[in-house]
């Protein structure tokens, strides 16, 4: 060690030779990435798939596509740890197989508000829509921001078909029909959603706009584990876990 | 701003000198860059600060919460800490290397490449158009443009680096070094998307690889661009203001590559208890815990440089302003390995714990440094004594006090949350079911928090006070003073060098270490090469050829 750190030491040479120590840095800033993430992309996924999660309909990649847009994640993660207390509040804990259809992931960093990751179903559709109108309304105290615009403003249906071509050049397994019928399929989803919401009192005409796409991919979120068969046993092992680790 | 010349480095040869210049310009725009976004960046900070306590602040589509946040991010990290990494670069580089940059073409090809960057950050963010990944949310297009702009930077570096007429590349070279590598390295390998509209796009991994690369990428920002720059600056600009050697060369060596090799490896520290593989964040954390010790062999080697030169302090805001930025970082390089080992992170991660950290780190590491570095800058760039003293005082006073008030409301905060969506009661339910119990209880703290930042951002305003005050007293023209060094290159032991053991006339920051350095050697960082000093009688300035001469 002396002779690589003394002042005549080697290092002292390899002070000389910006080309030879920029190769070194490189090497030793490359190994830890290598180290953690190849093995990931090289690992058969096959062995986590999960049978009932599915890609996101055309009308729910939209709505995804308006809550990144937002930055809804800045304030919301999506991700269940697997504690007792976390199961209780939110629900199952995140399976890596979920996410494979994820692009990006939106897992956040923060919880200014409740984690979404099994937010789905939990409340009606008509709840979404006053609640991103005004947070308030449904929630007392909640510091959520107001999003009106989005019960006006037009959600982007057109380049649907684009963005699902995108999607399955990079293995997200749409069809050709889909691609082509991307759009009627997403304002086939939006009418009915739209319908549901006048059914439970809301306004009329939402069909267009953003909030109805929004309220497709919130109600999606945790349904496709929720179906899955063999989830209920995993649960009872991890909350067992959970609770002795945490 | 007095209007300043920049003028091509001629090369006046002479039997055996060189006369050179050092562009001192693109400093200055650096500078001023600096201080311009970080106002800006502050504000952002602040206005979010409010939003959070008080909803009604959110004004509009454009200037809501979660549109503004990354504008903030991006504005603090990439246009305050990254053009203050800059300007210190581009300062110290020259002096280190005893030549002028490679390219001055390149230089403002950087300068306002960089600019460009982030007003078109400041226009996009707030219109959606967002990838959602922290630190690298700008799209596509974006993304390229910053790419292009730090290959020429870096090009410019190196080809400086080749320049040198110093043989030994002082520490903070290294530092720069990695920064360059890496945060190409990782922007490329972060941003890999498909375009599917002029401002969207979708990353070419998804779930679980799409959250370990993002990490990786997220986790050596911070330590590639709010660390080891910030260590290069340390180095330099520390013994300089000092005017004492650096502590330790050997430590510096072997803090120096360990943080870089272990850096990488900690990223999985910001995925526990997700879905990644359990082994991966288990590697992250054991790397975060040993991420500790070359931590803090930078701060002990800044702050031990002061030994002997604490009194110092009294007079000096640039050092105060140091000392408590090299004590902010021992801090949250102390409570970052902490937060990942797995128990603590399963009571902190998701809270305004992080937030507290985060700032303790920026306000206190990354905004200290800058402001020492400016405030030691403005008199030596603009030729004229700083304004303000008094003022430069009370912003180190009120900026310290911000980031205390900042840092601890978030840590209350961050406590209350964890322990509160954690409770059960005696039945074994869940204390607080209700997740806004748990909001309504921390809104005091923030609005401590916005105290805090207020204060903070008050203490910047001092600072851009001062920044004008004193330009406005500089001379109208600002001409690159003149430097002479040896025609041949300099080699090991010939006076000129910076090297350790042979003294400190190279790059004036002398011997690292106390015993390389013999009787004769200036044993302190002191200005002898006034290269970068206001005129002072005696000094053999010389006035710069004009172009021309060559
Ligand atoms: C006046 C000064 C500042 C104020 C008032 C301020 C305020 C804030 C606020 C309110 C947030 C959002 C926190 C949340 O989502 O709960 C935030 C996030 C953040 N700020 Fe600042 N900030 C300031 C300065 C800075 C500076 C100088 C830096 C960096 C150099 C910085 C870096 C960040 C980062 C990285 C985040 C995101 C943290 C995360 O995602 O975990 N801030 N800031
Ligand atoms: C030894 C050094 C450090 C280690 C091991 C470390 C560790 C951590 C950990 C574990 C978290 C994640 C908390 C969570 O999400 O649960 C975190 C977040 C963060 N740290 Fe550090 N930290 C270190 C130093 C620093 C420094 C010096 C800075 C700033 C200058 C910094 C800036 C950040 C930022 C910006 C985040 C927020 C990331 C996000 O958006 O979630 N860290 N750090």
């Amino acid at each position: 060690m002396g002779r690589f750190i003394d002042k005549d030491g080697m290092h002292r040479s390899l002070e000389g030779w910006p080309l030879v120590f920029t190769v070194l840095t490189t090497i030793a800033i490359l190994v830890g990435g290598l180290v953690e993430i190849v093995p990931l992309m090289l690992a058969d996924d096959a062995a986590e798939r999960i049978e009932t999660v599915e890609p996101f309909t055309p009308l729910e990649l939209a709505g995804r596509d308006i809550y990144i847009s937002e930055g809804c994640v800045g304030c919301h993660s999506q991700a269940v740890r697997p504690f007792r207390h976390e199961l209780e509040r939110y629900g199952e804990y995140q399976r890596a197989g979920e996410t494979v259809y994820e692009r990006p992931f939106l897992w956040g960093s923060k919880r200014t508000g409740p984690d979404l990751a099994r937010v789905g179903g939990k409340y009606p559709h008509l709840w979404h829509v006053r609640h991103m109108e005004d947070p308030r309304s449904t929630s007392p105290g909640s510091i959520m921001p107001p999003y009106p615009w989005m019960l006006e403003q037009d959600a982007n249906l057109d380049v649907l078909p684009r963005k699902l071509r995108a999607l399955r050049a990079l293995g997200t397994p749409y069809s050709d029909e889909e691609i082509a019928q991307a759009t009627a399929l997403a304002e086939e989803q939006a009418a009915e959603i739209a319908r549901e919401i006048e059914q439970q009192g809301g306004p009329a005409d939402l069909a267009s706009k953003q909030i109805v796409a929004l309220v497709a991919y919130l109600q999606r979120l945790g349904t496709d584990l929720d179906a899955a068969p063999n989830v209920e046993n995993e649960l009872s092992d991890a909350s067992s876990t959970a609770s002795g680790s945490n | 701003m007095p209007s300043s010349s920049t003028t091509q480095a001629p090369r006046v040869h002479q039997d055996d000198v060189e006369v050179f210049s050092y562009d001192e310009q693109i400093t200055r725009l650096f500078v001023l860059a600096t201080v311009i976004w970080g106002l800006v960046g502050m504000l952002v900070g602040l206005l979010l600060a409010l939003q959070l306590p008080f909803p009604e602040a959110n004004l509009g589509q454009y200037l809501s919460f979660g549109r503004l946040r990354p504008l903030h991010t991006n504005a603090v990290i990439f246009a305050f800490a990254g053009n203050a990494i800059f300007a210190a670069v581009y300062y110290s580089t020259q002096r280190l290397c005893k030549t002028r940059m490679y390219s001055d073409w390149m230089s403002r090809f950087h300068f306002w490449g960089w600019q460009g960057i982030i007003v078109s950050a400041a226009i996009t963010l707030p219109l959606g158009y967002t990838t959602s990944k922290e630190y690298a949310e700008l799209e596509w297009p974006i993304s390229i443009a910053i790419a292009v702009v730090w290959i020429i930077f870096a090009i410019n570096f190196f080809a400086t680096l080749k320049n040198r007429r110093v043989k030994h590349m002082y520490v903070a070279l290294w530092f720069y070094i990695a920064t360059i590598v890496t945060i190409a390295v990782l922007h490329v390998g972060n941003n890999l998307a498909i375009p599917v509209g002029a401002f969207e796009s979708y990353p070419i991994y998804a779930g679980v690889q799409d959250a370990l690369v993002q990490w990786w990428y997220g986790h050596n920002a911070v330590a590639f661009f709010l660390t080891t720059p910030f260590l290069g600056l340390m180095y330099y600009f520390l013994p300089k203001a000092a005017e004492r050697p650096v502590f330790s060369y050997r430590l510096s060596i072997v803090h120096f590559w360990s943080l870089v090799f272990i850096y990488i490896w900690a990223g999985p520290h910001h995925l526990i208890y997700t879905a990644v593989p359990e082994w991966a964040a288990t590697v992250g954390m054991v790397f975060s815990v040993m991420l500790w010790m070359p931590s803090w062999g930078g701060m002990i080697n800044g702050l031990f440089t002061l030994r002997g030169a604490w009194h110092k302090l009294r007079d000096s805001v640039v050092l105060k302003m140091f000392v408590v930025g090299i004590t902010f970082y021992g801090m949250s390089t102390f409570e970052g390995p902490m937060l990942s080992v797995k128990s603590v992170n399963a009571l902190t991660h998701y809270t305004d714990w992080t937030i507290g950290h985060v700032h303790s780190g920026a306000l206190g590491w990354n905004g200290f440094m800058t402001f020492g570095m400016i405030y030691w800058l403005l008199p030596r760039l603009w030729r004229t004594p700083l304004w303000s003293d008094k003022l430069a005082n009370a912003h180190f006073w009120v900026g310290t006090l911000g980031i205390l008030v900042y840092v601890i409301s978030m840590y209350v905060s961050g406590i209350t949350q964890g322990l509160m969506w954690r409770a059960f009661d005696d039945a074994g339910r869940l204390m607080y079911p209700d997740f806004m119990e748990t909001v309504v209880q921390v809104i005091p703290m923030y609005w401590a928090r916005f105290i805090g930042g207020s204060l903070y951002l008050a203490g910047m305003v001092m600072l851009v006070v001062n920044v004008m005050m004193t330009i406005r007293d500089a001379p109208d023209t600002l001409p690159d003073a003149a430097q002479i060094a040896a025609r041949k290159p300099v080699t090991a032991g010939m006076s000129g060098d910076g090297a350790p053991g042979t003294g400190a006339e190279g790059n004036g920051t002398a011997a690292p270490t106390p015993d390389t350095a013999t009787a004769s050697d200036t044993p302190s960082g002191k200005d002898d090469d006034d290269d970068d000093d206001t005129p002072r009688p005696g000094t053999k300035k010389v006035q710069l050829p004009t172009p021309g001469d060559d």
